[in-house]
């Protein structure tokens, strides 16, 4: 199909007003945290004289040293286990086909719209009795079990979709149904489980939620659960505000920028199977 | 989704069947962790919030019994139907407008450029939806405050008389908490629906042209449908995000001012941890996830593929 030049120079316009509008928030943040200390900034403008100092300020304010660690050792907690769980899952519902797999099935699906705020008052009571209240594993477990409607849907998509002669193949051959997921299925299922560590990561780093109702310790938090506790301490202070919200986004935004085509993938995909 | 043929006849079939029986479920142990996870963490804490939500109970002493009758405040109390309004009101901003732009945006690109401004656009417009919405909250919060952009750019436009604290007027907190989520989604719709409609078969638009087809009778009869996936894709995604919203709310107004920008989510967390009402809590927590369930099951019904 050709477009005439004047229809692609229009969509090339709102394209590129698009973009405008979303850089928008960041370079307005970022001409706010270059003002002096002490000042009321307005608006956008470029500081005669930029305070690149306040994000020192920010740093050692912030605690982003805590922080990082903190949401690392979150990250560390949730994902792994809930990529591996959620594939021999979708393996065992997808492939396996066990007995009763489209009940269960359909049961983890019920917990797939399901809004985290209509479980967090029961879980809030059930992390108190279990003592784990201001703990990092109060976020971790959670998180585990509230990713498996999706981890486990995402995974069996997966497999419901590789043919069957694969594994009838090996059979013959007498491997064991473990052999068969190591050898077999676990290496075509790369693409798969790298978009769901992506995609966890993201919702992991990103909870907000959880990490203000069972934590009040900032430095045990996520990173956006630290950012609240930041805003509600710093919040009169715009210019350390905007010089700490920038550096507690940098983590992610240099992750993203290396990995920007896989996110890009995971969260297309991901929308469109969710 | 397409399912695998099933009862395939084939030389392993013997083998198959000797591995069925002692095997079949032995592979629930493949899935038995998931489950454990599952149901301790989601489903036991759900049928506690059902649960709670018949009684009356301040979180410490002696819960007492109460029917329905939280459920009746929901449906009654002005308030919490103004907060459950307020979510609706939501959608617009938080789905509509997205996908409204989305549109307007992929019928005229047509086809996402490639090279280094494909990558430069993509990257820029997936931005929002890496960051925390924490962090959109807090730059929104800033933009659309008295000295913030907004106003910066009213005044300079002659257009003073119109500026104002944004986040704080009664009149336009709950829109411009909604321009926050418009601006979260705007990106992941655009792509979305320039992708699919890259996909649409070139031919279909041709022929429409040759029937002598406007761009907007274009639009209704080939864009459309062809984009029926797609918009479906954004509107379900959307539509759980703004009845569902909290972080973007909790952070710009806290729900202020009065009730104007208090939406289900905050109202529970409210409820439950500052006031101390879990029994009410509870129940607008299933009011609201059944809202999310009759929002979202007829959109996935209205755009999914027939052959589906």
């Amino acid at each position: 199909m050709r477009l005439s030049r004047s229809e692609q120079v229009t969509g090339r316009v709102f394209l590129i007003l698009l973009v405008l509008v979303t850089l928008l928030p960041f370079v307005s943040m970022l001409s706010a945290a270059l003002q002096p200390r002490g000042t009321v900034p307005t608006g956008l403008t470029w500081p005669s004289d930029p305070q690149w100092g306040n994000f020192a300020d920010a740093f050692t304010v912030a605690n982003m040293g805590a922080l990082l660690k903190s949401s690392g050792l979150i990250v560390a907690g949730v994902v792994p286990v809930a990529v591996v769980i959620a594939t021999m899952a979708g393996f065992g519902l997808g492939h396996l086909k066990i007995p009763g797999a489209r009940f269960v099935f359909v049961f983890f699906l019920l917990g797939l719209t399901m809004p985290f705020e209509a479980v967090i008052t029961p879980l809030y009571y059930q992390i108190q009795d279990f003592g784990l209240l201001n703990t990092r594993w109060a976020i971790i477990l959670p998180l585990i079990g509230l990713f498996m409607p999706f981890g486990v849907f995402w995974m069996r998509t997966h497999f419901v979709n590789v043919p069957a002669e694969l594994s009838e193949a090996a059979r013959v051959d007498g491997s064991s149904t473990w052999q068969l997921f190591w050898r077999i299925h676990l290496p075509l299922a790369r693409p798969a489980i790298a978009s769901l560590t992506i995609l966890l990561f993201l919702w992991t780093w990103n909870q907000f939620l959880l990490a203000i109702v069972l934590v009040d310790d900032g430095t045990k938090r996520t990173m956006a659960g630290a950012l609240g506790a930041f805003q509600g301490q710093w919040g009169t202070d715009q210019v350390l505000l905007c010089a700490g919200s920038l550096l507690i986004l940098t983590p992610t935004l240099i992750v993203f920028l290396i990995f920007q085509r896989q996110f890009i993938k995971a969260l297309l995909q991901g929308s469109v199977k969710g | 989704m397409t399912l695998p043929a099933t009862g395939s006849t084939s030389p392993a079939r013997a083998h198959r069947n000797r591995w069925a029986r002692s095997g079949r479920w032995s592979g629930w142990l493949w899935v038995v962790p998931a489950l454990v996870m599952y149901v301790v963490f989601v489903v036991r804490p759900l049928t506690l919030t059902f649960q709670y939500s018949l009684y009356d109970w301040n979180g410490i002493g002696v819960a007492r019994w109460a029917g329905l009758d939280n459920y009746l405040t929901v449906f009654t109390d002005s308030d919490l139907l103004k907060i459950i309004g307020n979510a609706f009101v939501l959608i617009i901003f938080f789905s509509f407008i997205p996908v409204g732009v989305g549109l307007l945006v992929a019928s005229l690109v047509r086809r996402m450029a490639t090279g280094l401004f494909g990558t430069a656009v993509r990257t820029i417009l997936f931005l929002p939806q890496v960051i925390p919405l924490v962090a959109a909250g807090i730059a929104w919060s800033w933009l659309l405050s008295s000295s913030g952009v907004v106003n910066q750019v009213l005044r300079a436009v002659g257009l003073g008389g119109l500026a104002r604290p944004w986040l704080g007027d009664f009149d336009t907190a709950l829109p411009s908490v909604g321009m926050i989520g418009a601006w979260v989604s705007l990106g992941l719709c655009t792509i979305l629906l320039i992708t699919g409609i890259g996909k649409i078969d070139p031919s279909l638009y041709e022929a429409a042209r040759m029937d002598g087809a406007g761009p907007v009778r274009e639009f209704v009869a080939v864009t459309l449908p062809g984009l029926r996936r797609e918009i479906g894709v954004c509107l379900t995604v959307t539509v759980i995000a703004a009845l569902a919203s909290f972080d973007i709310v909790y952070i710009s107004t806290s729900g202020g001012p009065g009730y104007q920008t208090t939406v289900p989510g905050l109202e529970i967390y409210r409820l439950a941890f500052a006031q101390r009402q879990v029994g009410l809590a509870s129940a607008l927590a299933i009011v609201l996830m059944a809202l999310v369930l009759l929002c979202v099951l007829p959109i996935q019904r209205l755009t999914r593929e027939e052959k589906g």
